[in-house]
């Protein structure tokens, strides 16, 4: 029973080593929205990880920058078209719908689509030829 | 009847088959490609604004030093192992005088970067310190070495990430440089 409560005592802990930086924080709200930023952008490093989890220098270098505009008052808005504009599109996790990714975001579905609408076409045509040689 | 069927379940083998065709195309063409060569989002916009000290001591660069010439920035450090290896060329390149090379000494040791140019050889015309990659974000640097083509109008026209090779210089910078030379200074 002792150890049971000492090993979830010590599984408390454990979350902390994700943060790899620590940052003064006005209010939990900040450090959540500090959080939400850094999930959604790419480190250009490590290329699967995101900025909060990477260890990479520059992961750091840019968590600062996130931290410094956000104490600028800068919006979300801004503070993602700030690291666009120098790194590009690919920073972020979820790609920008426009004309050129339309095909990658909807493609999918519309193929889906098609093949599924194919598919009912062609076996109500079966049934009804089934039916008629009967 | 029986021909028009035969045909018709040949079509049935041969449409999956060219669905493979044009996946087999798109997925050998992505293998090609390198997630680390990262398209630049500054080709064709001016050199960002900066005002920083140099490896020289007491003189300091702005993006007005690029105008009227054609030029390299390249972005280099002496803790980065594959600038070591590029660093001969750029010797050749320097030599050979076909066009200015300027150095961003990024994330570095001043002294450090002295003692490796002394010991190296130096084919820098002047070096920008960047100790804490301000100037390196705003250029949208995320590994080293990386060479930014820089046009008569201090606008950057290209993009090389990573070493560049001999190869590399005669068939890919080259050609852009001795375009860009043809443009007049406005």
């Amino acid at each position: 029973m002792k150890w049971f409560f000492i090993s979830w005592f010590i599984a408390l802990f454990v979350q902390a080593a994700f943060a790899a930086d620590i940052y003064p924080f006005v209010s939990p709200v900040e450090q959540v929205r500090f959080q939400k930023l850094t999930e959604q952008l790419r480190c250009l490093v490590c290329q699967n990880q995101s900025l909060a989890d990477s260890n990479a220098p520059l992961a750091s270098d840019l968590r600062n920058e996130v931290y410094r505009e956000m104490r600028q008052g800068k919006s979300d808005k801004q503070i993602l078209n700030y690291l666009v504009s120098r790194y590009g599109n690919y920073i972020l996790f979820k790609p920008l719908i426009n004309k050129a990714t339309l095909v990658l975001w909807f493609g999918p579905f519309v193929i889906l689509f098609g093949v599924v609408l194919f598919l009912v076409i062609y076996l109500q045509r079966r049934s009804k030829r089934g039916k008629s040689e009967c | 009847m029986a021909a028009r069927k035969k045909m018709k379940s040949n079509i049935r083998y041969f449409i999956p088959f060219c669905i493979f065709l044009v996946l087999i195309v798109f997925l050998w063409k992505s293998l090609e490609k390198n997630p680390y060569q990262l398209p630049s989002a500054l080709i064709n916009k001016p050199l960002p604004h900066f005002n920083m000290s140099t490896l020289n001591g007491n003189q300091r660069m702005t993006e007005n030093n690029f105008l009227g010439q054609v030029s390299l920035l390249n972005v280099w450090a002496t803790w980065c192992i594959s600038c070591r290896v590029e660093h001969p060329i750029l010797l050749d390149i320097s030599d050979s005088k076909a066009v200015a090379i300027y150095g961003l000494n990024y994330k570095d040791n001043s002294h450090l970067a002295d003692k490796w140019l002394r010991d190296y050889g130096n084919p820098y015309k002047e070096n920008i310190i960047d100790p804490k990659g301000h100037l390196g974000i705003d250029l949208g640097v995320y590994g080293t070495p990386e060479t930014y083509i820089i046009d008569k109008q201090g606008v950057i026209r290209y993009k090389f990430v990573g070493p560049i090779s001999t190869d590399d210089w005669r068939n890919t910078l080259l050609p852009v440089i001795e375009k860009l030379e043809e443009e007049k200074r406005t």
